[in-house]
């Protein structure tokens, strides 16, 4: 190795260690928090010390008014149901884009393109009126629907650009070796599409499991999701944010989002950067 | 919900012939038309209920007046005209100018605000972003984890992000304790606007650095090596390879930032409520039109009108000027 690679090298390790520690050491912080006993929520050792697990019960307790375990679920509700309408409307949608020619492609494009950029703020006002008028003012379908403006934009997106990379061709070349119509699709195309579909699903589900802005507004006590919950969640003494069960519920919500991107790491940055670049 | 489609999907590629994707400019099929026109049918009577009617609705409410008083008496809504973007834009409430402090005086300073917020951050992100993606593109051993370790402050939800550093600058937080500095971190205008900017930063760079990483992993290591025989330095296949080749993906990403930006809403909402001390030091527009619904939903959807007007507006402009083909549409035939 001369003297100007192994430079080199030790420059991108450099960078890599900082890249890491960007995205870790945040993260580190609130889970030692989350661990650390209420009396000491400010101290600075870095590593956990005065460890409990006092901060979950206080999670998820309900004489203070928060209903966090609650809220877990209808987080899991509306971010399952959404997801599985994206899904169902937008594969039909992706596949005629990925794979027909038919004229006013261009338009439905933009269309999409343009609802991917909508401000949910501009869904808020007129919606808020209206499920108050037709009583379904804080009932989960109530953010369900306005969660679908940018769900739906999402899988029709990432499941077009999955689409296109598919060889197809193996299709024809299955019939040809005498597959049925029905073999060659769920024999080999539905199982070459499965990745795809399962990469788009946990992006659409992590959207909607984070969205905020229009739960906040359309939402009930029985139906708040979690990032109501949290953003909402009251202490034991008034004025006094209570960080480490905060820390803790955060924790809760971001523990099995975490786990999905460690399993699909890669597919997930496929996924991500899909519609943008290979376009 | 479609009984057909699921069908067609299943039928549709065995009938289809394979040499015809190739024949470009070939005439249509009618039969393909009319069953991309079925396929895509679903999704934009969606996208016509969840966005298209709100909208219609937002714009028509824009026109109407909000309960008010009127000599006296509480008078009911009615036609209002251009009233509430006059609210807005010019900041009349009624006859007379908005009195200081109240929603319709701030709108002017609240656009400022978010678009000072979308310049730093999407700026910061770009720079930052570039530079994680230069790195990524390297060779090293561990690839597998700095992927994982940059999708996290991407997986971790707004809401939390913002707890989570609402806590990291507390006043007796990690942050004051590492620097030394006894900052009430969301007490003044320019230290809550920066502890914004900086979770914002720290949220969002990886996905900018992501999308760079893909447009520079579309560049081949060819032209690099053939620049270098040419006796090209690493400053100048920088700036004459690296930039023009990676330009698009980079627009696409700037593009995607800045709209979020500009609808920005989470952060600064749940670390700050859009105060800082008094006002709306932190008020970004979304926060803006949320705060106006407690006034009157007529005026707030005005508002809202503007917003998303802005939103498009600026997307327009990148469209237009920066080419951000976002759409992905037919080019890729030519491959």
């Amino acid at each position: 190795m001369t003297t100007s690679s192994r430079w080199r090298s030790a420059r991108t390790y450099l960078g890599v260690v900082i890249i890491v520690l960007w995205g870790l050491l945040p993260f580190y912080w609130m889970i030692v928090t989350a661990f650390r006993d209420l009396q000491f929520t400010f101290d600075t050792t870095p590593w956990p010390t005065h460890v409990t697990l006092d901060n979950f019960r206080t999670v998820f307790a309900t004489n203070r008014g928060n209903h966090f375990g609650r809220a877990l679920l209808n987080s899991v509700f509306i971010g399952g149901v959404t997801t599985v309408i994206g899904l169902t409307i937008g594969v039909f949608t992706a596949y005629a884009m990925a794979r027909l020619r038919f004229p006013g492609k261009n338009a439905i494009l933009a269309i999409i393109l343009a609802a991917s950029m909508f401000p949910g703020v501009a869904l808020v006002t007129p919606l808020f009126q209206l499920f108050r008028n037709i009583g379904w003012y804080g009932s989960y379908q109530a953010m369900i629907l306005p969660d679908i403006s940018f769900v739906l934009p999402l899988t029709i997106y990432t499941l077009t650009a999955f689409f296109r990379e598919m060889p197809w061709e193996l299709e024809e070349a299955a019939r040809i070796d005498g597959a049925t119509k029905r073999q060659a699709f769920t024999k080999i195309m539905l199982p070459l599409a499965a990745p795809g579909v399962v990469t788009t699903a946990i992006l659409a589900f992590i959207a909607a499991w984070n969205e905020f802005l229009i739960a906040s507004q359309l939402s009930s006590d029985k139906t708040a999701p979690v990032t109501v919950a949290i953003a909402n969640f009251t202490g034991s003494k008034p004025h006094v944010e209570p960080y480490t069960a905060v820390m803790a519920a955060g924790t809760v919500v971001t523990i099995p989002l975490i786990l999905m991107v460690l399993a699909f790491q890669r597919r997930i940055v496929d996924g991500l950067t899909a519609g943008g670049v290979k376009g | 919900m479609n009984d057909n489609a699921p069908g067609s999907v299943a039928t549709a590629p065995a009938r289809r012939r394979l040499p015809r994707r190739r024949a470009g400019g070939s005439s249509l099929d009618p039969h393909e038309k009319r069953r991309a026109l079925l396929l895509v049918s679903p999704a934009m009577i969606a996208l016509a209920i969840v966005i298209g009617y709100p909208v219609v609705r937002a714009i028509w409410m824009s026109f109407q007046a909000d309960q008010h008083v009127e000599n006296g008496f509480f008078v009911q809504g009615g036609f209002a005209g251009l009233d509430n973007y006059k609210h807005w834009l010019l900041q009349r409430c009624g006859d007379v100018a908005c009195p200081p402090g109240s929603t319709g005086s701030s709108f002017w300073e609240v656009v400022g605000i978010t678009l000072f917020f979308t310049v730093v951050t999407v700026s910061i992100e770009l720079v930052l972003g570039f530079w994680f993606a230069m790195i990524m593109n390297g060779k090293f051993r561990g690839r597998g984890l700095v992927r994982a370790a940059v999708l996290i402050p991407w997986a971790i939800p707004t809401a939390v992000t913002a707890k989570l550093w609402y806590f990291i600058f507390s006043y007796d937080g990690i942050v004051n304790h590492l620097f030394g500095a006894h900052v009430i971190w969301f007490g003044d205008k320019w230290a809550a606007r920066s502890a914004i900017i900086v979770s914002d930063v720290w949220k969002t760079t990886p996905f900018m650095a992501l999308l760079i990483l893909a447009g520079l992993q579309l560049i081949s290591d060819d032209v690099y090596e053939a620049a270098k025989v040419d006796g090209a330095s690493a400053v100048q296949r920088f700036w004459s390879i690296t930039v023009p080749l990676v330009k698009p993906a980079v627009v696409v990403a700037l593009l995607f930032r800045t709209l979020d930006v500009l609808r920005m809403y989470d952060l600064p909402q749940i670390m700050t409520g859009g105060g800082a001390g008094d006002g709306n030091d932190t008020t970004t527009l979304s926060i803006l039109v949320i705060n106006e619904t407690r006034n009157g939903f007529n005026s707030a959807a005005a508002l809202s009108t503007i917003t998303f007007l802005i939103v498009f507006g600026v997307a327009f402009l990148f469209i237009k000027f920066l080419g951000a083909s976002a759409t992905g549409a037919e080019p890729k035939a030519k491959r």
